[in-house]
């Protein structure tokens, strides 16, 4: 099947006077239409930056190298300044990291959601705007009187379910949500994440889920891709990847999860993440890594189908799978 | 036997506005005592809002009460003498949570270190004081020669963390009250900091009170349990049975709610919004009755009272109310006596502690 979103060979720098930091270096992944991916990675492994590229809304000294990010038969990095803007929000919303703050305090919601539309050319009357507003807000579980309130009078969950009402107000085909609950405690995240999966669900939209949270991917994604020094690593079935974790990070970061199962041993990643500012040839992953071969210092793994749908990028599992982009 | 550090129906108020006063109940009638003897990890769980860093400011002596007393061996925090407070300040350190805001960015990390010792005249030469910073840090499973002489901002996160329990662990403290101290910290050395904790509880005895809202690692790390919601006990005792079998509907809520890194085991029904304004503060009831999905009529007139479900747990709410109520000098009798785990051990930098 032919996917709805797909993103080729990505690189985006940083350009500091030190030099670039490559904080996505050559990404590939595809994402089909009505299925939830996310990416998860600790900070700095490049997947905030991944989100908005594809949005084209990164801004100096960051800028993208190459690479080319297909919708619908359109390879968005290319299109003029204008397009691009309809695009946004139409074709593919962005739900940012503490969107609820991104609300304007002396403003009540209901402008704040029409804004976004208008600026997509759609007119409307005072009265099929209200009309308009209410069904948003109730799609996603707040009451209509919320519209004529300010955002100081909403708890953090209800804001974040303005900012996703804002985003599903023009249809978009790909959400993109970037630690979409990561300032909300567990019971509203869930309820969080549960509206966002049904409005997914109604709409019929694709769903680009990013945070470290393997819990919550666990609960919300159909495929996970995990991100390590702006690359993916590992990408599969979310099942697959979290009983059958490959890549010698996803395995330790499983296992470095805490469990209500059973109380044990805590077993941490050792070392720290790698400096993304001219990084050393070889696996990124190397220094930390407790399966090291003598390969892993020369080359830069390609990430390879091990198994059907299951892709890995280390030098373990070369012998058994053949590198196709 | 006088408790180290004790908390009496302790309430918190703020206040706000000039003309039309506004009341925030922070904590309310919070009562918890830590022994002097054996050490032990007591976790406090709750959402944001819940009281939970009032809670620490109050034992640390940073805030006073609205009502009741905070002591320290048996004397009220507002009547230390000099030297008491010396050493109430020295036997109860505090590690915060966000581990780039402890530091001054114009200090090298060696400041933070340094100041204690000179406080508390630990050292008596700048070659003993340096020993001193160098155990310390080895302690905690940081080479000293790669972090000291360094700025906070070449440092990462986890490490500045990590020098933040350093410093803690100088001055040999009783008690460390850690505020959410791996929240701003990645997956990969959230489990390195939480069994340096655990192994600073075992080998060197000291109590922690681990303020979090994360369930998963507060029962993975401690041996006792505090569920507190807008600032009231829900659920106190034994971690095992509190999380394990969460009696308390909000303990239950809180619980199902946690995402579990298993796709088979996803949550269930979607939740209903919460309606807005839930919490008003000011009314009578049970704090949780908006939210509860088995409230009675009494629940919204009169707060319950901890109930003493069994020897080593007790939940606030009157689904359990045919159990005696808690008294307050049973508080402590209601945690149970045993080392945080008796199985595991520190496996990162586990080995450092033989090198003393």
């Amino acid at each position: 099947m032919k996917p709805l979103l797909e993103v080729r060979d990505l690189r985006v720098y940083y350009h500091t006077p030190r030099g670039p930091v490559k904080a996505v270096e050559g990404l590939n992944f595809a994402l089909q239409a009505k299925e939830r991916f996310s990416l998860v990675g600790e900070s700095g492994s490049g997947k905030s930056t991944v989100a908005l590229s594809l949005l084209r809304l990164i801004k100096p000294p960051g800028r993208i190298e190459s690479g080319e990010v297909w919708l619908d038969d359109v390879n968005v990095l290319t299109l003029a300044a204008e397009q691009m803007r309809q695009l946004r929000l139409a074709g593919i919303a962005l739900i940012s990291q503490g969107a609820m703050n991104s609300l304007n305090p002396v403003t009540r919601i209901k402008p704040q959601i029409v804004d976004g539309i208008q600026s997509h050319g759609v007119q409307m009357s005072r009265r099929e705007w209200d009309g308009r507003v209410g069904e948003l807000l109730q799609q996603v579980g707040l009451q209509r009187e919320v519209a004529d309130m300010f955002p100081h009078q909403l708890s953090g969950g209800m804001k974040q379910r303005v900012c996703i009402a804002i985003a599903i107000s023009l249809r978009p085909k790909v959400i993109i949500a970037d630690e979409p609950t990561s300032a909300l405690d567990v019971v509203v995240q869930r309820q969080v994440m549960e509206t966002l999966r049904r409005v997914q669900e109604d709409l019929g939209a694709s769903v680009i889920l990013i945070g470290h949270d393997m819990g919550l991917m666990a609960q919300f994604a159909d495929r996970v891709g995990v991100m390590y020094a702006g690359r993916l690593v590992e990408e599969g079935y979310v099942r697959d990847v979290f009983s059958q974790p490959k890549h010698p990070y996803s395995r330790l970061l499983m296992t470095s999860l805490p469990s209500l199962e059973k109380k044990g041993v805590f077993r941490g990643i050792p070392g720290f993440p790698p400096s993304l500012l001219n990084p050393e040839p070889g696996c990124a992953f190397r220094p930390r890594c407790p399966d090291i071969t003598s390969r892993c210092v020369a080359g830069d793994p390609a990430l390879r189908f091990v198994e059907p749908n299951h892709r890995v990028a280390c030098h373990l599992f070369e012998e058994r799978g053949e590198a196709r982009p | 036997m006088t408790a180290l550090l004790e908390a009496r129906q302790v309430t918190k108020i703020f206040g706000r506005g000039l003309l039309k006063k506004q009341r925030t109940i922070a904590l309310e009638d919070f009562s918890f005592s830590i022994g002097s003897g054996q050490s032990a990890i007591t976790s406090v769980v709750g959402e944001s809002g819940s009281g939970k860093t009032t809670m620490a400011r109050l034992l640390l002596g940073l805030e006073s009460p609205t009502q009741g007393d905070v002591l320290y061996n048996g004397r009220d925090l507002r009547r230390l003498s000099g030297t008491e407070w010396r050493d109430f300040r020295r036997d109860v350190q505090a590690i915060f949570q966000d581990p780039f805001e402890v530091y001054n960015p114009f200090y090298k990390v060696d400041h933070v270190l340094t100041v204690p010792i000179a406080k508390f005249h630990l050292a008596n030469s700048p070659g003993e004081s340096r020993a001193l910073m160098e155990k310390a840090l080895q302690t905690v499973g940081l080479r000293p020669e790669e972090t000291l002489g360094r700025y906070p901002h070449q440092l990462s996160g986890g490490q500045r963390q990590r020098v933040m329990v350093a410093r803690a662990l100088l001055l040999r403290p009783k008690l460390i009250i850690a505020d959410e101290p791996v929240s701003m910290v990645d997956a990969s050395l959230r489990a390195t900091i939480l069994a340096d904790l655990r192994q600073l509880n075992e080998e060197f005895g000291i109590s922690f009170i681990y303020i979090t809202h994360d369930v998963t690692t507060a029962y993975q790390i401690s041996g006792n349990v505090i569920v507190l919601y807008s600032g009231s006990i829900m659920e106190v005792g034994d971690v095992e049975l509190v999380i394990k079998q969460p009696q308390h509907p909000y303990t239950k809520l809180l619980i199902s709610s946690i995402p579990l890194p298993d796709p088979q085991r996803r949550w269930g029904e979607e939740l209903p919004a919460p309606a807005f304004q839930e919490r008003t503060g000011d009314n009578e009831g049970c704090k949780f009755a908006s939210r509860c999905a088995y409230v009675a009529s009494e629940c919204r007139q009169k707060a319950p009272t901890l109930f003493q479900i069994n020897q080593h747990r007790a939940a606030a709410c009157y689904l359990y109310q045919d159990h005696s109520a808690l008294r307050l000098e049973e508080m402590d009798k209601i945690f149970v006596q045993r080392r945080a785990s008796s199985t595991g051990s520190a496996t990162v930098g586990g080995s450092l502690l033989e090198t003393q």
